[in-house]
């Protein structure tokens, strides 16, 4: 026991580093040494047991890893959405009959449409003329960076961040920490409490998500804008076109694909949206949406069958979505 | 180098520790005699747990280091004395770990359940009802509720360990000492009180938050639960519970209006909407700062309001420290009206062994409770507990408000079924507060959400 209690006390976070560091370049070495193992008795089979164990090597994990991870759940959701509760037994419809007639589903069915047709449409706008104004600009980094920057914060550090914004006091004694009402303030209004007034309170939330994808969009954009052959644009100048009718007339004909995607993309990554409801208002205060219904009452309520229906609901209304996607992906490629 | 060096200094340590057995040994040796002369009496009051020398009993639980290292430490004499060893194994994957461990055959001896609903899915599956000497001393040293709360079909399983409060109102006693308020007994001196405290208008009477991430609305939840304990007896609290008394029924609808003469009254709360965008850390720290005199609130917002936002916790008595709160009895509708909202933990046995049967009898003991609140930071709703043993001020009134209760209820949100409990519950009670919702429409969406 004393010699023991020693050796642990003597551990420096040096030693520890060091150790970690060792079991890491062991796991490597060990993963190596079977990858080598493999080819070296790889190359001694037959050319053609080699070109079947090609089709094993490169096929089997990610199958592997597809069926576990992707496969076998979306079933097992299916079947869910016909249970009960309890995952017991099969109650047919009801959970889908539920999903519409519970009071609560026209808030989330109405925020769910306004999420849909704002956030992609504005984020597409917005980042296409950010895009196109920086496209021609010298040094366009250190805009596009910052721009782009929200991309790289998770969606509930983003809602943390911008419930800060939103905060309000009402106490007047107390220091306002929120940067909305401080700006109301200063222009002599009254701020009223944000997150609360619905319908305003849903499209602060859309606010967030539009300044997440804003960056996403602009990058997309920007490089099809750039990939727009100049003898297109030169053409259009001397035919005397304004810069105005350049943008909607030749730009953004060229890049109307690329813009599909990119609007389809935000729309599947809205559609799902969860973590900023989440964070900021719990779902509460008419700003529910389908996705967070879904997790309260899957995870939250553990009513497995009524999460796996909208589950199920949320996944059919994407679907045409997606399919439209890859069309436009496919028709983009084929242009080229 | 390093490690020659290492090499050297281990050696050195087992040669250290060799010596260290020795001299034990040798010690051992010499003192013999007065030990058993001075552990003789010390263990006298150990009598009834002897004869298992050389036994092990595993405890498994969701208490974790720091608080383990208290619970190990008041076994120690008793470990010293019987010759069981307790062997403390915490986990805070217990919820999740101990149907695996009952259904694999590898049952603790001992679990602590933190709340009786889990204890009860045990029963008839595993659990060893407690022996009589067990439960002779639940009936000696528990009111009856904790009793109940331990037994499953007529069979007492069960026995209580620690225990916490939720019926408190945090004050700050130099503020009320400073302006002459006393300490309400009844809800209609609270009231009276509140309105005195408005018509002052130094600060406001009340500070309450709802907010609580995912959880928004539960402080409300609490709110109703405590009043059902006041405006209606405890057997329609339990209908509630069950569901067997409808959530809209004219009794619920009762409670509701009452807790609304506080948290919807703007001349107490300030403005009420913003209840449900303050989070309930910062509606105690209103406390703190000076902006409210009272906050409803269970005792665990102490540690919070004093480690984030700098307040000292001080006794009742204390009226002189600035900035210091403590709590008051959340009153009941009479003075002789003293129901309990709170929680606790349960130990049930999952081995017919003599040597387990005396650990959880040994627990449930006012020796060992004393032992234990003694090392500070706990509490029991053990009656032959002495406050004098209990160091912080709040646990102290906790106590004091267990001991003197005359009904003691779990929190009902917890037992209630999720999609009330952790749903509707707490989503209309934030609608109510934040969208004015009516006391009606509030009741009656979570009516139509239970699960019957």
């Amino acid at each position: 026991m004393f010699t023991l209690a020693l050796h642990a006390a003597r551990k420096t976070p040096a030693d520890i580093i060091a150790e970690n560091f060792s079991l890491l370049a062991l796991a490597l070495l060990s993963f190596g040494a079977v990858i080598f193992l493999f080819f070296l008795l790889a190359s001694r089979t037959s050319v053609k047991t080699q070109e079947w164990l090609k089709y094993l090597v490169f096929l089997v994990p990610s199958i592997l890893l597809l069926v576990v991870g992707l496969i076998y759940p979306a079933i097992r959701t299916l079947i869910l959405a016909f249970m009960d509760k309890e995952a017991e037994t099969f109650v047919g419809f009801d959970n889908f009959v539920w999903a519409f007639t519970i009071p609560e589903i026209t808030v989330v069915l109405a925020n769910t449409a306004i999420w849909v047709v704002t956030a992609p449409i504005l984020s597409t706008v917005i980042g296409l003329a950010i895009a196109y104004m920086t496209d021609r600009m010298k040094r366009p980094a250190a805009i596009k960076s910052l721009i782009f920057m929200p991309m790289a914060i998770s969606f509930v550090g983003a809602g943390i961040i911008w419930k800060f914004v939103y905060n309000y006091q009402p106490n007047d004694n107390k220091p306002d920490i929120g940067l909305l009402s401080a700006i109301f303030k200063g222009l002599g209004l009254t701020p009223p409490n944000w997150l609360l007034e619905a319908p305003l309170n849903s499209f602060l939330l859309i606010v967030v998500m539009i300044w997440i994808q804003t960056g996403f969009a602009m990058v997309v954009l920007s490089a099809a804008l750039k990939n727009i052959p100049d003898e297109v644009v030169e053409a259009a100048m001397l035919d005397g076109a304004a810069p105005w009718k350049r943008f909607y007339l030749v730009s953004v004909p060229m890049i109307r694909a690329t813009i599909v995607v990119v609007l389809t993309t935000i729309t599947i990554g809205t559609l799902k949206v969860f973590d900023i409801v989440r964070t900021m208002t719990g779902g509460n205060f008419q700003t529910n949406v389908i996705a967070n219904e879904m997790y309260s009452q899957a995870f939250r309520q553990m009513n497995f069958g009524q999460g796996s229906a909208l589950a199920i609901i949320l996944f059919v209304a994407i679907i045409p979505i997606i399919i439209y996607n890859i069309r436009q992906l496919r028709l983009e490629r084929t242009e080229r | 180098m390093s490690t020659l060096r290492r090499r050297v200094v281990a050696l050195g340590a087992t040669a250290v520790a060799a010596t260290l057995v020795m001299a034990g040994c040798a010690s051992t040796e010499t003192v013999t005699e007065e030990t058993t002369a001075t552990g003789s009496d010390a263990c006298a009051a150990y009598e009834a747990y002897m004869g298992n020398e050389g036994t092990e009993v595993e405890i498994y639980t969701t208490i974790i280091d720091p608080e383990a290292s208290l619970f190990i430490e008041s076994f120690a004499e008793f470990e010293d004395c019987t010759g069981i060893t307790i062997n403390w194994n915490g986990t805070q994957e217990f919820e999740a770990q101990i149907s695996v461990r009952v259904e694999g055959g590898t049952a603790p001896d001992i679990a602590i359940f933190p709340q009786p609903g889990l204890l009860a899915k045990f029963a008839g599956n595993g659990l060893v009802p407690a022996n009589d000497a067990t439960s002779a001393s639940v009936d000696e040293n528990y009111t009856a509720d904790w009793k109940t709360y331990g037994t499953v079909d007529g069979v007492f399983y069960g026995s209580p360990l620690g225990a916490n409060v939720k019926s408190f109102v945090w004050y700050s006693p130099k503020t009320f000492a400073d302006k002459g308020w006393t300490i309400p007994t009844t809800w209609d001196e609270l009231l009276a009180l509140s309105d005195t405290v408005a018509a002052e208008g130094s600060v406001q009477p009340w500070c309450v938050g709802f907010g609580s991430g995912d959880a928004t609305g539960w402080v409300g939840t609490d709110w109703m639960e405590d009043l059902m304990l006041r405006f209606q007896d405890a057997a329609t609290y339990d209908q509630w519970v069950s569901g067997e008394l409808p959530f809209n029924d004219p009794k619920v609808a009762e409670v509701l209006a009452e807790a609304g003469k506080i948290l919807k009254n703007p001349a107490y709360v300030g403005d009420v909407a913003s209840i449900a965008t303050t989070t309930f850390q910062e509606g105690g720290a209103g406390l703190v700062d000076g902006s409210c005199a009272m906050h409803r609130q269970a005792s665990f917002i102490g540690g919070i309001l004093a480690a984030d936002f700098g307040a000292t916790i001080v006794s009742p008595e204390d009226t002189t420290t600035e900035g210091g709160i403590t709590t008051f009895y959340f009153p009941g509708v009479s003075a002789d009206n003293k129901p309990a909202l709170g929680g606790g933990e349960f130990i049930g046995i999952f081995a017919d062994r003599p040597e387990v049967h005396a650990v959880q009898h040994y627990l449930t003991t006012p020796e060992w409770n004393n032992k234990k609140a003694a090392l500070g930071g706990w509490f029991s709703a053990n009656l032959g507990l002495d406050t004098a043993n209990v160091a912080d001020p709040v646990n102290k009134v906790a106590v004091e408000i267990l001991q003197n209760a005359s009904t003691f209820r779990f929190d009902g949100s917890d037992v209630m079924p999720a999609e009330v409990g952790a749903g509707s519950f707490w989503k209309e009670m934030t609608a109510w507060v934040a969208e004015d919702k009516s006391d009606k429409a509030v009741l009656d969406a979570i009516y139509a959400s239970w699960p019957y």
